[in-house]
């Protein structure tokens, strides 16, 4: 490793590279984080005015139950997006683990393991998924379209037409509950998950290399990056995420049916590009993925207490989706290719 | 050009060995009247992927399908219930032409605006979805709504064969007249195979996703009104997550997901196998919620050979024992 | 192409899946009522092949063809087109000598006919036989024209260069020492057999070769990067086991891929990240931490390489094809290797770019270093080179000293010829 002196000699070159740009305020205000601030700023503000209850503290913390569990979907999906892959089946993942844990509840197992069921049956397909995509080489928006299939056929199986029900006040805690009496505990296991994921992916070593894998992903395993080994891991931590919120969103409704989480798997995409984060990989923040999924939430917060039907919700979701991705391409004036 | 044609072969076979191991187990399966009824049950599901095979080929995907089904068939059962004495052919027309501008508007964004297709059809998925309730107000279009006429089109026989089985062959002669002999069918894959280079040789790129888009969703329009008249019921939810249904027998079929190849035969094939095992599970008294997990398994595998028979081992630079025809002395 | 000017690329415009015929007339099928007249095609392309006396099956698809054969695809294509100008960029860079020799009769034919050429090349051998004129450009400007019974190849060299250059390259005074990489029995069921070198400390090792001839696939081999390699790889006496790239890295080997802007650099990250990339483990776990350090490392190479850059976190797409290079070169030496294997490291940059990594392969073995240089220049490995290596189909054909290579025993070697050795 060079001493530190010779890192300090005096340059050589004929030519000075600053450290980074100066401060431009441009630039910061042009980011996709900044303007998602606004929105969700706008949305607050709109909502706000127009709901006299929306800006009410125990409101809002109730709001945030719609979406914790989601979210946390939509945290190892930014990372998969990131890394130019995609799973489809973490909502058919959330559905096994949740059938796995009503399995292991009606076979009398202490409550205290049925986190650890859920974690593990989130991990091991995950790690199905991961393997698939790694070791056989195949695309992963196929072998999860495969997966979903899969493992939501396995959770219908198990089911039939029951629902399982009966699950203990432990996770009743969880999922319903408040920490000392305000803030949610979904919320707050959600935010520190964020952080968490926030740290690795931009603090780290390991967050550069997935921001390399999804930059290049040839020149990363020409970097010495083993690209195979950091695609699987974050399968099995797609997975693990996913056994997670079935944990808390099992607990939330106090019941397991075949339908649980339907659709979830488009709302967490739906969560991260909104974010920020580009299809195409190598792109994306946690504060960006955040910021969509506050948005989001409080869209559909306040139209829930607008009395609108849910259906609207996804028109809404939709069309911000659609203007997202759109509204850049028109204003930098679109090429037309004929 | 052999190892393709080999693999449909592969399917085809496969196909008939279900058929056949089903029949052995339940004989009643391949009797002509339970044969027919497989292929009318399959009909819908051919076209979706025909339209979607056009679609993949180009390196894209239409998530949305389902939905614009789900739309035109309501519009369809809207118009028709309120409008009894509506000529069919109108109201067919109709739907197929409401699923046109929905599936332009899915063009436009991902030919002109070259956004990528599977977040703009996420998105229309949604809001399609959504124009369901919004037009129907929730509610649903009952058979006793619906007129005779409509209702019966789908399953009225013309030379002993359903409407819907020559709606479908008429959509699988189009797709491959399409695919293979017209300008347009042939720039999709050249699209597929080198976007940057299709560009260079001057193919309008723009237009021609416009218009395969545009394709997807009008089939769709159509199927939404065959949806709709065959199980005499219009509902918000209706084919909620068909879209992966069609893209897995696409799957099935050798439609690669990279773009660029990919054939008729194969889509109507890989529909035709997902159609068998929908309707055999009940035939051999297994439980339909096995349908799902077995679905998905079929595609893993297809996946599987699918990817194995186009992995390239490294250049042949060494020099081969046998002659290769192939290459030349140039 | 409207216009009538039609361009042969250097990496073909050509659809994998698509037939040779299809490939022709890509863009525009002719139809007849509507419907494609599949015979009209095979039927012309068979014509223009054979008007070519080049024989090629029309039904093949394309992606199974070598790079000749699709250059005469695209030549075929720009043909049909019936192009008055027909623009060729580089069309060499990838035939055997044979196959040249074919476009350069393809050519001939082309004139014959009455279509003018514009011939992109900068090997002196080449444009002295092909052409009749000749034009000068250098850094987007127009130098010089005139024809070429006017001027010798100096004469060129110096308006390409803009100042007579005396020392194309420039020869380290470096005595190489012991053995310091030992290969031997390299295999690989496709690529390459039986591959055998040695490297000597100091020491610059050439390999050369026509394209296609291994090189690269043993160096990506050496490298780890290739599964189902067999053989065996000793440094410094040590024998290695070689997994992946990170194991290779670890032992001290650096690879500088050829495709510089698909394997060597992350063109949509900053400078400072690229250049780290591979010894993230050694700058620390927890990256905000250590900034400091990262930019530290990333300034030492870069002032070392000159890197023309105005900040760190500038993306490398934003710097010239040379520049980019030095931010490659620049991440191979972060990882403070013992042996570098440049890969073209001076393909497709200009003169004067290439005499300064020439100086720069030479300050590397000033440094220390031992280094494989893969080149497909021959006057760059004659020049650079202690011992030229040459590889032909996949196996290692003759090793030359310094004083025993010359072109005509170097270049027959490459093209499997048996040549009288002593």
């Amino acid at each position: 490793m060079n001493s530190a002196q010779t890192m300090t000699a005096p340059s050589t070159s004929r030519y000075t590279i600053l450290d980074r740009p100066g401060f431009r305020l441009g630039a910061l205000l042009g980011r996709w984080e900044s303007m998602l601030a606004l929105l969700l700023v706008a949305v607050f503000a709109v909502n706000g005015t127009l709901l006299p209850h929306f800006l009410d503290l125990d409101n809002l913390a109730d709001g945030t139950f719609n979406f914790s569990e989601k979210a946390l979907l939509a945290l190892p999906m930014a990372l998969l997006i990131i890394c130019r892959e995609i799973d489809i089946s973490v909502a058919g993942i959330l559905a096994l683990s949740s059938v796995a844990m009503g399995l292991a509840n009606g076979a009398g197992w202490p409550p205290d393991s049925l986190f650890l069921v859920a974690l593990l049956t989130g991990m091991a397909c995950g790690a199905l998924n991961g393997v698939l995509v790694t070791h056989f080489a195949l695309p992963s928006i196929v072998v999860t379209i495969g997966t979903v299939s899969v493992f939501r056929g396995l959770a219908s199986v198990v089911l039939g037409d029951q629902a399982f029900t009966g699950y203990p006040q432990l996770m009743a805690d969880w999922g319903q509950g408040y920490f000392f009496g305000v803030l949610p505990r979904e919320f707050t296991v959600l935010l520190l998950c964020a952080a968490l994921f926030a740290f690795v992916l931009h603090a780290t070593s390991w967050g550069r290399r997935i921001y390399a894998i999804g930059n290049n992903p040839v020149a990363a395993r020409f970097s010495g990056i083993a690209v195979d080994r950091y695609r699987f891991m974050l399968f099995v931590l797609a997975g693990a995420m996913a056994g997670l919120a079935a944990f808390l969103l099992t607990g939330r409704i106090g019941s397991t049916r075949p339908n649980i989480a339907m659709g979830w798997e488009l709302e967490a995409i739906t969560m991260v590009i909104l974010g920020g984060v580009s299809i195409s990989g190598g792109i994306g923040t946690i504060g960006g993925v955040m910021l969509a999924v506050l948005t989001l939430g409080a869209v559909t917060f306040g139209l829930s207490l607008a009395n609108v039907p849910g259906i609207y919700m996804t028109i809404a979701v939709g069309v911000l989706l659609l203007v997202a991705i759109a509204l850049p391409r028109l204003l930098r004036g679109r090429k037309v290719a004929k | 050009m052999k190892v393709l044609k080999q693999r449909e072969a592969q399917l085809a076979l496969s196909i008939a060995a279900l058929a056949l191991l089903v029949g052995w187990r339940a004989p009643v399966f391949l009797t002509a009247p339970s044969l027919a009824n497989l292929l009318t049950d399959s009909t819908l599901l051919v076209m979706l992927a025909l339209a979607q095979m056009l679609v993949i080929v180009t390196r894209g995907v239409d998530l949305s399908v389902a939905s614009t089904l789900a739309l035109c068939g309501m519009a369809a059962a809207l118009l028709a219930s309120r409008n009894p004495g509506l000529p069919l052919a109108f109201v067919m027309l109709a739907a197929t032409a409401l699923g046109l501008v929905l599936g332009l508007l899915n063009g436009w964004l991902v030919g002109y605006l070259e956004l990528p297709p599977i977040v703009v059809t996420l998105g229309t998925m949604s809001v399609y979805r959504g124009l369901v309730f919004v037009l129907s107000g929730g509610a649903w279009v009952n058979s006793h709504q619906m007129p005779a006429q409509f209702i019966a089109f789908p399953l009225e026989r013309l030379l002993g064969l359903t409407h819907l089985i020559w709606i479908a062959a008429a959509t699988a002669f189009g797709a491959w007249y399409v695919a293979r002999h017209s300008r347009f069918g042939r720039d999709l894959y050249t699209i597929g195979n080198e976007p940057s280079s299709a560009r260079y040789v001057g193919i309008p790129i723009a237009r021609r996703l416009l218009w395969t888009y545009g394709l997807s969703g009008a089939v769709a329009g159509l199927c939404g009104y065959l949806w709709v008249a065959r199980y005499a019921v219009a509902y918000t939810e209706i084919a909620y997550g068909f879209e992966f249904t069609v893209i897995a027998a696409c799957v099935i079929g050798g439609i690669s997901i990279a773009g660029g190849c990919g054939s008729v035969t194969g889509a109507v094939l890989g529909a035709l196998f997902l159609a068998v095992i929908g309707n055999a599970l009940p035939v051999v008294k297994v439980s339909p919620f096995w349908q799902s997990a077995l679905t998905g398994i079929v595609i893993l595998v297809a996946v599987l050979i699918n990817a194995r028979g186009g992995r390239s081992k490294g250049r042949q630079i060494l020099q081969l024992h046998l002659k290769n025809s192939a290459r030349s002395t140039a | 192409m409207r216009a009538g000017i039609t361009a042969v690329h250097q990496e073909t415009v050509m659809f994998d899946e698509l037939t040779v015929a299809e490939n022709i007339y890509v863009g525009r099928h002719p139809s007849r009522a509507g419907r494609i007249d599949w015979k009209l095609i095979e039927a012309e392309a068979e014509r223009l092949f054979a008007r070519l006396e080049v024989s090629l099956p029309v039904r093949a698809r394309v992606k199974d063809l070598s790079v000749a054969q699709r250059h005469f695809v695209e030549i075929a294509r720009a043909l049909s087109q019936e192009a008055s100008v027909v623009i060729m960029d580089e069309p060499t860079a990838s035939l055997s000598q044979h196959e040249i020799q074919e476009l350069y009769r393809i050519i001939g034919q082309l004139r014959a006919a009455g279509t003018a050429v514009i011939f992109i090349s900068h090997k002196f051998d080449e444009i002295f036989t092909v052409a009749d004129s000749y034009t000068v450009l250098r850094d987007g400007q127009f130098i010089a024209a005139g024809a070429l019974s006017d001027i010798d190849e100096a004469g060129l060299v110096s308006l390409m260069v803009g100042r007579a250059v005396q020392d194309a390259y420039p020869k380290a005074s470096v005595e190489p020492g012991e053995v310091l990489l030992e290969v031997e029995g390299l295999c690989h069921p496709t690529e390459f057999d039986q591959v055998s070198f040695q490297l000597r400390r100091g020491e610059i090792l050439g390999f050369y070769g026509l394209v296609g001839a291994g090189r690269s696939e043993v160096m990506q081999a050496l490298f780890g990067l290739t599964a189902n390699v067999s053989g065996s790889i000793r440094l410094e006496g040590k024998a290695l086991r070689i997994r992946g790239p990170q194991d290779a890295i670890h032992h001290g080997i650096a690879y500088v891929p050829e495709d510089r802007q698909h394997q060597g650099a992350h063109l949509s990250m900053p400078i400072l990240q690229n250049i780290t990339l591979p010894i993230l483990s050694r700058v620390g776990f927890l990256l905000r931490r250590r900034r400091t350090e990262e930019c530290a490392i990333a300034r030492h190479y870069s002032e070392q390489l000159e890197l023309k850059a105005s900040h760190l976190l500038q993306d490398v797409s934003e710097l010239s094809g040379g520049n980019q290079q030095k931010v490659v070169l620049g991440k191979w030496l972060a990882t403070q290797p013992k042996v570098i294997i440049l890969d073209e490291p001076t393909k497709g940059i200009d003169i004067g770019s290439k005499a300064a990594v020439h100086r720069f392969v030479s300050q590397l073995v000033e440094q220390g270093l031992s280094v494989i240089l893969v080149s497909s220049e021959l006057p760059e490995v004659l020049g650079l080179a202690d011992r030229v290596l040459v590889m032909h189909k996949g196996h290692v054909r003759q090793v030359f000293k310094r004083g025993e290579a010359t072109p005509e025993n170097v270049v027959a070697a490459a093209s499997g010829l048996e040549m009288e050795t002593e």
